[in-house]
């Protein structure tokens, strides 16, 4: 496979003394627990400053007057500063990828200019003493607006007739993308049914615990920036940030201590946050921006909002013919930078219907500019998207042709041994399991008897539902995700990895940690491809200064290629730590191997402690040959190059219980059997899926961000938008199947997403299961009680 | 999200709570748990210029029992409430109220009075008080007065408390022998402000219905009486068929407002299922 | 205290320790020991009491710190994670917390760990329900609050076993 083969030959992730594999506890986890975190909003720094923002009540609006002198003049003010005036110390950014052909989106500025284009769009920071200081004065500053005509409704984005939110386009047209097999219209003819819907998914937003931060601290004396930013890449934000302010990048420091919660919400270039590093360039001291609740309802990216037409042909016997869709999504004023906001309805097009061996597809993607908080990728970009479309039409078809759900997947789903396999959008599968995934998921939920219970239950007037989803999720993706399109975001990770003079190891990794436990699966990597205990590794991550370019953690790619880029510099240390042992030791290196902490002769169990022969390393060198330079420090990059993503593939069942007369549904259990390759860690892995799976049932039955017809959002509060709570929340049992990826040593696949992905579609499939027998059918999500009752007619 | 500015008085006894809102009158807010206050105050809805925390005045607080009346001072958590053996006994209502209401952390500071003065529409216990017929006890610089609950809310978050005035207790009749009690609530998640409730209480002797008062909550301005539907109930045994027409009525009682997840149509719906749910549990 | 003061002088004790401090009327507790006493384990996480992440226990009772001005807490005793850390008050869930992995960020985690305590002193013997409701206020968005009850869960059982 590669230079390290040999070495790589040592390792045995079966052996007892592998941590790989196993269920560790974390040891960051302890000082989190203890309160001993350290977010953005923790740090202090001297001569420290808080911004906070003038925002836009409209959702389009001329900006035609600013006054703030009387807020100037107020308690602790220490400047205040318009759009314009950011924008003379910020380059604009445009968010687009160029292998996303076509699309465009105009420059922007981190606060609004001109025109305010979302309710929410920042428009004047003021900067003050305290945070509270900063917000009394931003009420005393006076703007004065001119509220132009708004574009909400996507539907309606490119009507002639709609406001044009952009005078340099001809349209609100930001995207659009069609993918076509060729034979659809031939097979739809053919078919012996077609069935089609449309579904809607509504607009979220990821809620993290704790808001986005930020505290830039310009140093005028060396002209470094040093940014402590709550974020998920932080070599990411230093290019942004460098290029963004004309600053050196090496100048450029991005500090991402623990991290509260993130799910793709803390990795796009967000104005206030450009903002502030500008802010602190001016003043020549430290700025913090932290957002409070409020405004991260109105800023931080929200997703999904997708209205999905879907056609599925079927043969009599209920084989999958062709699927064919139309995906239509509002993203806001502006494709977010740098990641775009193309990429949901591009994920959902390539990956709609992936888990089935029909042979023609059409799809059809038309991403448009609205007046509302833009849109951007967050947790499982597209993928709850896609696969509760293809579910619900499997499920629509099953039951037409009167087929199981279960019988029905186990006839379309594709065989485990056809791989490697194309889809007909042109999706490379390089090793899935589907078969196999959705027999141990059935096996786990006990299928047949749920549909027993089912049935006795219904005569009782209890309306049990049964879903069940089968999925592929994008992990580990190489340079064709974002590199390719131009953007500078690193696709390939590495690992400095070091023997220090104790004896113990220290692996920096560009990927980051925001609570997943990647520092902990890194240090299991490292500990069992070294041959040390876990306890005498330390893992860094997060600093620019600190750790080797990488790409950070995002598109479940932190052990899947992190992790490989900590398995390849471990290797390749453990064999400059074995050629320094055969020296100390006089014999050859092939002959030893290290085993819990000691070089030994292979078979043996005495040997050199690796304190020693750091020892004699770093202090003792007058004991080596003189034409012997021992390397204890090395460093590894990784990157996908066979395919441009690794997926990964699962099922998930839901059961739950609809009350006909509210329209409530109360989830009963849910189940998840995920392939990811490699399971380092199988407790992590689970707690990845648990924790994904309840944000799918955010978006599926609770979240939702609502707009009113003049583009308010009306539900800017925790009490007023729903995020899944305790209470509501099923147990969610969780297994593996294990199909490593020959794209890596390692073999890991990324599992971060594939929880909050296959979701949304089992659940929907379940209340459809469970709403059957009653004649009705929800298509939208979230799934209200509301919908419910609509769907059976009790309320119009 | 911080606070507006204000100045803050903690008085000593209630004449000082009393001259505090006389001197300031609508500059002054009463700051009871605040549970419900601070979150409108550090969103900057609300911007009193003073405070006058009322948290240490005791005589404010507790339960008593009288031979006639449960009385409540304004100034006891909800967490009492919730633990109380005298609640539990006499008013069985608020009990099966209280585990609805908010999250522990909540009802270990949040107030009856505090509720009951900001008359959220949404909330348990003015509905409680409604169909109790519970009297709210008021001081003011004047002395105090009493206002029946029916009278006490007047809207959304408006009551009939003026300028100067302060919420001391509530007095709940003792239930009277064969009077039950039943409380129901659709939220979507445990703790949320309902979407919509029903606190009933009435004579259900018999399988009878009498003396109903049944008071809903979150689908208009204020907590209200249906006094159609329990007209309908009045005497009757209560049949599948006297339980369908007395909901039908329920269309002339209430006039629901939409909120952010249900339409009006919607929320008569759920009233309507709730209150059927209601009966059945007073019946039994 | 009686006439209305923007600047408030108070005492108190927080972590056993006792507290001195002049403070604005309309800072609020959790700011307070976050940004006045350093205490940053308690969390803010919106501001408006729904989140449970600033959950503090304020003369033994677990509170939201962002409902409560510092000047309530005048007279009063103030218990934060750092200090139920320090006396190993809580050694045990945090123990069971990191076996069962049932925090992930850790930002909800000192207010969960607040409100198990308490929900613990109060029904030792909860059922899974029981803890769901208890945790109904409390927000987390990662982990999916099934390892936290599994933690909790574990917690009450060994101190039930212990104790017969």
């Amino acid at each position: 496979m590669n230079e390290f083969d040999e070495t790589a030959k040592t390792l045995n992730f079966d052996a007892p003394n592998s941590y790989v594999g196993r269920s560790v506890t974390r040891p960051n986890a302890r000082r989190l627990a203890q309160g001993r975190g350290q977010y953005v909003d923790d740090i202090v720094l001297p001569r420290m400053v808080h911004v906070a923002y003038v925002r836009s009540p409209h959702a389009h609006a001329r900006i035609v007057a600013i006054r703030s002198k009387k807020a100037a003049a107020m308690p602790g003010v220490v400047r205040i500063v318009t759009g314009a005036e950011i924008a003379l110390v910020v380059k604009p950014y445009v968010g687009v990828l160029t292998h996303l052909a076509g699309m465009r989106s105009p420059p922007q500025y981190p606060l609004a200019v001109d025109v305010a284009r979302w309710q929410g769009e920042p428009v004047v920071a003021v900067v003050a003493a305290s945070r509270a200081e900063a917000e009394d004065a931003l009420e005393a500053v006076e703007v004065d607006y001119e509220e132009l005509p708004a574009a909400l409704d996507a539907e309606r984005a490119l009507d002639p007739s709609e406001p044009k939110i952009h005078k340099e386009f001809d349209s609100n047209l930001c995207f659009t993308r069609t993918v076509d097999s060729g034979g659809v219209d031939a097979a739809m003819k053919a078919a012996h049914l077609v069935v089609e819907d449309t579904l809607h998914f509504g607009r979220h937003t990821g809620v993290t615990m704790e808001p986005r931060a930020i505290l830039a601290d310009y140093n005028r004396a060396d002209e470094s920036m040093t940014v402590y930013h709550c974020g998920q890449s932080p070599h990411m934000v230093q290019g942004i940030v460098a290029s963004r302010l004309s600053l050196d990048e090496h100048r450029v420091r991005i500090v991402a201590r623990d991290v509260g919660g993130s799910f793709g919400i803390k990795i796009h270039t967000y104005g206030d946050e450009i903002a502030a590093c500008a802010l602190s360039l001016m003043l020549g001291r430290p700025v913090k921006f932290a957002a409070d609740r409020y405004e991260s309802f109105l800023s931080d990216i929200h997703a999904r909002d997708h209205r999905v037409e879907a056609r599925l042909a079927v043969d009599r016997d209920g084989n999958m013919l062709a699927l064919e869709i139309d995906d239509l999504t509002g993203v806001g004023p502006y494709s977010m930078f740098p990641r775009s906001s193309g990429v949901e309805c591009n994920q959902i097009l390539n990956l709609t219907g992936g888990p089935y061996k029909h042979k023609e597809y059409r799809a059809k993607g038309t991403v448009v500019f609205q007046n509302k908080n833009m849109m951007c990728q967050y947790r499982a970009v597209g993928h709850p998207i896609a696969i509760a479309v293809a579910e619900h039409m499997v499920d629509q078809a099953a039951a037409k042709l009167g087929i199981d759900p279960a019988e029905m997947r186990k006839k379309n789903l594709i065989p485990d041994d056809a791989y490697p396999y194309k889809s007909p959008s042109g999706m490379r599968f390089e090793a899935l399991s589907h078969q196999q995934c959705m027999a141990k998921l059935l096996g786990l939920m006990d299928y047949d008897t749920l549909r027993r219970e089912q049935a006795e239950l219904r005569k009782k007037g209890v309306y049990r539902g049964i879903g069940l989803s089968s999925f592929i999720e994008v992990t580990n993706p190489s340079p064709m995700f974002y590199g390719v399109g131009g953007a500078r975001i690193a696709a390939q990770d590495g690992c400095t990895i070091k023997l220090d003079a104790n004896g113990s190891i220290v692996a920096a990794t560009g990927v980051t940690e925001q609570g997943q436990g990647t520092e902990t699966i890194m240090a299991q990597i490292a500990a069992t491809a070294l041959g040390v205990e876990m306890s005498c590794v330390k893992v860094l991550t997060g600093d620019t200064d600190k750790v080797p370019y990488g790409g950070g953690t995002w598109a479940s790619r932190a052990a899947g290629i992190g992790g490989e880029a900590v398995l390849q510099a471990s290797l390749a240390l453990k064999r400059n730590i074995l050629e320094v042992g055969a020296v100390i030791l006089k014999t050859s290196a092939a002959e030893l191997d290290i085993v819990d902490g000691k070089v030994v002769k292979k078979g043996s169990e005495q040997g050199l402690s690796l304190a020693e022969l750091a020892r004699i390393c770093y202090y003792r060198g007058n004991e080596l040959p003189v034409d012997f330079q021992p390397e204890l420090v090395v460093t590894r990059h990784y990157r996908v190059k066979d395919y441009a993503f690794v997926f990964s593939n699962g099922a998930q069942g839901c059961l739950l219980e609809i009350d006909v007369d509210t329209g409530f549904v109360k989830l009963l259990k849910m189940w998840c059997v995920d392939d990811c390759g490699r399971v380092i860690n199988p407790k992590l892995v689970d707690e990845q899926a648990r924790g994904g799976i309840v944000q799918g049932i955010g978006g599926a039955l609770y979240e939702h961000c609502i707009y009113d017809e003049r583009g308010q959002l009306l539900n800017a509060t925790m009490a007023d938008y729903l995020v899944p709570m305790a209470a509501e929340m099923p147990d969610i049992v969780t297994a593996h199947v294990e199909t490593p990826t020959k794209t890596s040593v390692l073999g890991a696949k990324g599992a971060g997403e594939a929880g909050t992905g296959g979701a949304p579609g089992a659940i929907m499939n379940a209340v459809n299961d469970a709403l059957r027998p009653l004649g009705a059918k929800v298509t939208s999500q979230p799934i209200t009680p509301e919908a419910v009752l609509r769907a059976l007619g009790k309320v119009r | 999200m911080k606070a507006p500015r204000f100045a803050y008085a903690r008085p000593a006894s209630v004449a000082e709570a009393l001259a505090l809102l006389d001197k300031h009158k609508d500059d002054a807010r009463v700051l009871a748990g605040g549970q419900s206050l601070v979150p409108m105050l550090n969103f900057r809805v609300a911007s009193p210029k003073v405070l006058v925390d009322i948290n240490r005045l005791s005589a404010l607080s507790g339960i008593k029992v009288t031979k006639s009346h449960v009385r409540i001072g304004a100034l006891t958590r909800h967490a009492e409430l919730e633990r109380s053996v005298d609640i539990a006994k006499h008013l069985p209502l608020v009990a099966a109220a209280m585990p609805h209401v908010a999250h522990p952390a909540v009802r270990n500071r949040g107030t009856f009075g505090g509720s009951c003065a900001l008359a959220d529409p949404a909330a348990e216990l003015p509905a409680c008080a409604l169909a109790l017929g519970a009297t709210f006890v008021v001081a003011g610089k004047k002395g105090e007065r009493r206002i029946a609950a029916g009278d006490f809310f007047k809207g959304l978050y408006a009551t009939a408390l003026k300028t100067g005035e302060l919420l001391v207790a509530a007095e709940f009749p003792l239930p009277k022998p064969g009077y039950a009690s039943a409380f129901g609530e659709l939220a979507r998640r445990h703790g949320d402000y309902a979407m919509v409730g029903v606190a009933a209480h009435g004579s259900a002797k018999g399988g009878k219905l009498s003396d109903l008062r049944v008071a809903f909550f979150g689908v208009g301005d204020r907590p209200q009486l249906a006094a159609h539907f329990s007209r309908a109930l009045e005497g009757e045994p209560a049949t599948a068929q006297s339980v369908d027409a007395a909901l039908a009525k329920l269309d002339a009682d209430l006039a629901p407002r939409a909120d952010l997840y249900s339409t009006a149509a919607t929320k008569l719906h759920l009233a309507k299922v709730l209150a059927g749910r209601v009966l059945k549990q007073l019946l039994t | 205290m009686n006439a209305p003061l923007e600047t408030v002088e108070i005492t108190l004790t927080v972590n056993g320790e006792k507290v001195k401090r002049t403070v604005p009327a309309r800072l609020n507790l959790a700011d307070f020991l976050r940004i006045e006493l350093e205490l940053t384990g308690t969390h803010v996480g919106c501001e408006h009491g729904v989140c449970g992440a600033c959950t503090v226990r304020v003369d033994g009772e677990i509170v939201r710190s962002c409902l409560m001005f510092a000047a309530q807490a005048d007279g009063c005793a103030v218990d934060t994670v750092e200090g139920l850390s320090d006396s190993r008050e809580i050694e045990e869930l945090q123990s069971a917390f990191v076996l069962t992995n049932a925090l992930q960020c850790g930002f909800c985690t000192p207010g969960i760990l607040m409100a198990a305590q308490a929900l613990l002193r109060d029904r030792p013997n909860p059922s899974r329900e029981e803890i769901r409701e208890y945790l109904s206020g409390n927000y987390c968005r990662c982990t999916g609050y099934q390892a936290i009850v599994d933690a909790i869960e574990a917690v009450a059982k060994a101190r039930a076993g212990r104790s017969k």
